[in-house]
């Protein structure tokens, strides 16, 4: 329970020293059960693990599919009911814990987003023999953290949640034993994300000095009527603030850490960390710019803008000069990818600052974020089953795939697309027209132009790739393969042009058939991602 | 006799969506019943079928057509899509659009059934079948639907498939056609970066159209064609009208193609299997050139003028261009594999296109009118001609003019009179003969030029008809060339160096790869070339050949002899999208 929220206990308790009230009735759990259910399966596996014999060990990670699943459906009861709980009994009534339609938005993708996440997870804990007891607490505990992030609405929460979201991460990237290149990442991530979270707080403790609220709302009506003698103060909070924030959503030039940190993590954590990692800062930063800080739109708007242009431009470039034939390429090519799309989930963020309605210029970013996240997952399935296959996942090692296995293929080729934003992805292009949309609204015709080229140098690294999967096999192998190469390439590894192996297990099928089904769906009905574009979140 | 309008809209929604579900179900295991003697040949029959099918609503579509109303928007739906961009599912036709709708789906037809007898070689007919239908959706729904995202959708439809067809079923460049895909290992030699030149450009110039698309309708606030045409431009400010035309001219005439942007097409044409480039040709370029006149004219009014002058310009830069490089194609020596026949029909393409492209750029009714005849004639003429010059490279081995005509020309006439006829008629046919189909258009449109619309130079214009006509005398120079060299020469001629293929008697449909090995460059003057020596005992048209081509040939001479039957359809609907001019 986070420290505002105890605040809020307390407050109530004096309440009913007067009123009957009850204090634990007043807690309205219905509306806190995505985050608690997370958070208390978590605990749970952490306990079961002690009592369980390692050859149960794999009834862990069902449980937590399981216990996020139910999470997951926890969020229907709330939707248009806008609750909120952990309220202020006097003055502004603001309260900390707002479920609003952007709250479930979020939620939903996280906790979907987590539930494919440990899909995938299934057979990696088993064949790489990572501790089943950590990591399913670990993964839990850190969508626990990054549900409850959206429904916070006051600075401490917030970045309590962003703490309790990305601490179990660090552990999840390192968790491979023995492996070098794990643990460096980890310490990688671990290091500049500290840093970062030091700077937001600094942020913090300026912006809450000058106007002596943590409330967001409060913030927000505190900051214009600011001592003008604090103006720096404040200024340089908000600027901090957002810097931290920055930092989570690994936008240039803070994304330096994201592709050692893919390729040493296990397969599945980097998938966690593409998407409910990248899901939970870009919630922040909707929270902290939008509802906090938008008298300082004129300042966060421009820097987010350029942000944006920096962010997928120094992306793409990077994605586009990676070697097809360097050993990991395919997930390093989703790292610099998962970049340049953070740049575009940025664009609608900055357009909200020059937008008459904020709360719905954002909502191109929630419904950008809902499309990536189902692909880039997908994208990440089909990943890890020829990663098994071919342990050194090179995008070479994916020539021919369409007569291995025509089913992983297609869907591969399909999630790129979407990816790349062409047809017949075609919620990939209309989530982009959206975020199009968002910036020429705002009258950011620069910015839209940038993103417009963005997509363009995209296309060629994300076609290229498709186009490797659907390469006959036999014609392969001219000068491309890295022969050899006996530390990445494992027993499984073909020594030639040979097919690829692929090795499909009941979880990795369930989790490329869903995400595939669900990328299928809303490219027929757009409307049903699109339409938290069309209204307001807040 | 106009239908109810419910039995239309069913018919043009069939049209557009049973070559999907037909695609799906090509992918599926056949049923009992329709198993037919093995597979493949079940799968291709059911390609016949269904783009039958499509036939047969598409003309029952033009015949339930109101013709008395070729202006209005008929067979029309619309249904809400993604109401937070404004996108609906609308579907129309009107005389614009009707006579593309009837030939896409003929020459896809006539495509599945030429491939029901010759299946080009490469992997498994279920695939091509599937890819095959798929591309039909694809240019059928963009003659068919009236928003604009819609319009891109539908335009890039059509690119997987025929990167596929081109990449899977291609003709490696040098290699004899039929060579089994994946035997040789150096096959790599053209299709592949052929396939990937051609998605290359077509994406890039349709992501450029996509944002022009977007700027016209995000300023205009509707993506509905029939809306935006009305507005004729109203409400859209100047500076976004010339960046949207800009942008979607640039987009369209990558496809169309227009000088410089051509470049894609001769490879890609060279590289296609036979059906691969009658589509092309046929079909898919029209796409470029039917965007100009359904969304660029009426939607962008002020933008069209301003870039019109350097459209017609490009355009008879691109006539010109093809003119000479078929000339330079077509006359003896030309190096190497360059002198190939279907890459000289691949330029001659740019040249017609660019008078499809005066037409439009002159922004009368004449000269559009002209455009849009010209665009069905070229479909006809040069899906004919691909089909006759793929049948050639299949019996000969080649399609390069050296290897072909050897030292006096490859006789055609006198070995086999009826295929040499045909591709004279052909030839003729392209180069504007009075009477075919090829003349009505070209003349149309040099028409037009010489009194362009108001706002435009007419001196400008006048110099650039003149240069087009120019354009139509290097065009029958070439054709003539080319029907001197393959349809005449001396039958009793000698192979002066003799090698097995020649003593074997009809060698057409044996799948071995050409003696000389893969780009044997043909040099210049060799008395005896392989492709001849195959020639020498050539089988003349087949039945099935015989099939596919005379729709094709009966088109060609009712569009030149009755061109009103055409021009009484479009020409009442360009006027309702250009009501600014009066010629």
């Amino acid at each position: 329970m986070t420290p505002p929220a105890l605040a809020a206990l307390a407050s109530e308790g004096r309440q009913t020293l007067t009123s009957d009230q009850s204090l634990v009735q007043s807690v309205d759990w219905a509306a806190l059960a995505p985050p608690a259910v997370a958070a208390v399966v978590a605990l749970a596996v952490l306990v079961l693990d002690l009592f369980l014999e390692d050859r149960h060990k794999r009834l862990l990670g069902w449980v937590s599919a399981g216990g996020l699943a139910v999470a997951g459906l926890a969020i229907i009861p709330l939707v248009g009911e806008n609750r909120t709980t952990f309220c202020l009994t006097e003055g502004s009534r603001a309260c900390s814990y707002v479920a609003d339609p952007f709250t479930l938005a979020i939620q939903l993708l996280v906790l979907g987003g987590a539930f494919v996440t440990a899909l995938l997870s299934l057979t990696a804990v088993e064949e790489e023999r990572l501790p089943a007891g950590e990591f399913w607490f670990l993964l839990l505990s850190s969508a626990a953290g990054a549900a409850l992030l959206p429904a916070s609405r006051d600075l401490a929460t917030l970045v309590v949640a962003l703490e309790v979201a990305s601490l179990p991460a660090f552990a999840l990237v390192g968790l491979r034993r023995g492996q070098r290149l794990s643990s460096e990442a980890a310490l990688k991530f671990f290091l500049s994300s500290v840093t970062a979270t030091a700077v937001m707080l600094l942020g913090v403790s300026f912006v809450y000095a000058a106007t002596g609220s943590m409330h967001l709302d409060a913030v927000a009506e505190g900051l214009p009527a600011a001592d003008s003698r604090l103006g720096t103060l404040a200024a340089t909070g908000v600027a901090l603030t957002l810097v931290g924030f920055a930092f989570k959503t690994a936008a240039a030039p803070f994304h330096f850490w994201v592709p050692e940190t893919y390729v040493g993590a296990p397969l599945p954590v980097a998938a966690y960390l593409s998407v409910i990692g990248k899901a939970a800062g870009f919630s922040g930063l909707i929270l902290v710019t939008v509802r906090a800080f938008p008298s300082y739109a004129g300042t966060w708007g421009p820097a987010l803008a350029v942000l944006a242009a920096l962010t997928m431009s120094v992306g793409n470039l990077a994605a586009l000069r990676q070697r097809a034939d360097r050993a990991h390429s395919a997930v390093r090519l989703l790292a610099w990818s998962s970049v340049a799309q953070a740049g575009y989930l940025l664009v609608p963020i900055a357009s909200a600052a020059y937008a008459d309605d904020p709360g719905r210029a954002v909502g191109a970013t929630v419904a950008y974020a809902l499309m990536y996240a189902v692909v880039n997952l997908g994208a990440f399935g089909v990943a890890a089953v020829v990663g098994r296959g071919v342990r050194s996942n090179r995008i070479t090692d994916y020539r021919g795939l369409v007569d291995a296995h025509p089913f992983a293929a297609l869907a591969l080729g399909f999630f790129l697309l979407c990816l790349a934003g062409l047809p017949p992805g075609i919620i990939g292009l209309f989530a982009k027209v959206t975020v199009f949309d968002a910036a020429v609204d705002a009258g950011l015709g620069w910015l839209a132009v940038v993103m417009a080229v963005n997509v363009v140098i995209a296309l060629v690294y994300y076609l290229k790739w498709t186009a490797i999967l659907f390469r006959t096999g036999a014609g392969a192998g001219e000068g491309e393969r890295v022969p050899g190469e006996p530390l990445m390439a494992g027993a499984g590894a073909p020594g030639g042009a040979g097919p690829v192996p692929v090795r499909f297990t009941v979880p990795l099928t369930v989790t490329v058939a869903l995400t595939g089904v669900l990328a299928l769906a809303v490219s027929g009905a757009p409307q049903l991602i699109l339409r938290f574009a069309d209204t307001t979140l807040f | 006799m106009p239908f109810d309008d419910t039995v239309m809209q069913a018919l043009l929604l069939a049209v557009v969506v049973v070559p999907l579900l037909g695609a799906v179900a090509a992918l599926l295991p056949a049923p009992p019943g329709l198993r037919g003697r093995d597979p493949d040949q079940a799968v291709l029959r059911h390609g016949v079928t269904v783009t039958g099918a499509v036939l047969v609503a598409a003309v029952a579509l033009a015949v339930g057509f109101d013709h008395g109303e070729p202006a209005a928007m008929q067979a029309e739906s619309s249904v809400s899509w993604i109401p937070a961009l404004g996108v609906r599912l609308h579907f129309g036709t009107d005389g614009v659009s009707l006579p593309l709708l009837v030939l896409t789906a003929l020459l896809t037809f006539l495509c599945a059934l030429y491939s029901y007898f010759k299946m080009p070689a490469g992997p498994s007919p279920r695939a091509f079948v599937a890819l095959l239908l798929v591309l039909e959706c694809g240019t059928l729904a963009t003659f068919a639907v009236l928003d604009l995202m819609l319009f891109f959708l539908a335009f890039e439809m059509v690119l997987i498939p025929m990167y596929f067809l081109i990449a899977r079923w291609g003709q490696p460049e040098g290699a004899a056609h039929g060579a089994p895909a994946g035997s040789a290992g150096k096959e790599s030699g053209g299709r592949g970066p052929a396939a990937w030149k051609f998605i290359l450009y077509t994406l890039l110039g349709s992501v450029v159209m996509l944002l022009g698309l977007l700027v016209l309708g995000l300023n205009a606030g509707t993506f509905d064609m029939v809306r935006l045409a009305e507005a004729q431009g109203s409400g859209v400010g100047r500076t976004a009208q010339i960046v949207a035309a800009l942008a979607i001219g640039v987009g369209l005439a990558v496809k169309a193609p227009m000088w410089p942007l051509h470049s894609w097409l001769p490879d890609a044409h060279t590289a296609a299997p036979t059906v691969g480039s009658v589509l092309l040709a046929g079909v898919l370029l029209k796409m470029g050139t039917y965007g100009f006149v359904r969304i660029l004219l009426p939607a962008a009014p002020e933008g069209a003028q301003t870039f019109a002058p350097y459209l017609a310009a490009f355009a008879v830069v691109g006539i010109i261009y093809g003119s000479l490089a078929c000339l330079a194609l077509a006359r003896k020596g030309a190096k190497g594999a360059k002198g190939d026949l279907k890459r000289l029909i691949a330029y001659s393409s740019v040249g017609h296109m660019g008078f499809v492209l005066l037409g439009i750029a002159t922004l009368t009714h004449t000269g559009v009118n002209g455009a849009l005849f010209a665009n069905i004639a070229h479909g006809l003429i040069t899906g004919l001609l691909f089909f006759l010059v793929g049948a050639l490279k299949d019996r000969a081995g080649t399609t390069d003019l050296d290897s072909l005509s050897g030292a006096s020309g490859a006789a055609l006439y006198g070995k086999a009179p009826r295929f040499g006829g045909l591709l004279a008629f052909a030839a003729v046919a392209s180069l504007g003969l009075p009477g075919l189909a090829g003349f009505w258009g070209e003349l149309l449109a040099l028409l037009g030029a010489f009194d362009p619309a108001p706002g435009l130079s007419r001196p400008a214009f006048l110099v650039f008809m003149a240069f087009g006509a120019v354009g139509t005398l290097l065009t029958a120079a070439y054709m003539l060339v080319v029907v001197r060299r393959v349809c005449m020469g001396d039958p009793a001629e000698p192979d002066h160096a003799p090698h097995p293929a020649g003593a074997e008697p009809a060698a057409a449909d044996s799948s071995r790869p050409d003696p000389t090995g893969p780009g044997g460059p043909a040099e210049a003057g060799r008395p005896a070339a392989p492709g001849r020596a195959r020639l020498a005992t050539m089988p003349d048209v087949r039945t099935y050949e015989f099939a596919a081509w005379t729709p094709l040939v009966v088109l060609t001479v009712l569009a030149g002899l009755w061109p009103a039957a055409l021009l009484g359809l479009t020409d009442p609907a360009v006027q309702s999208l250009l009501p600014g001019v009066t010629r």
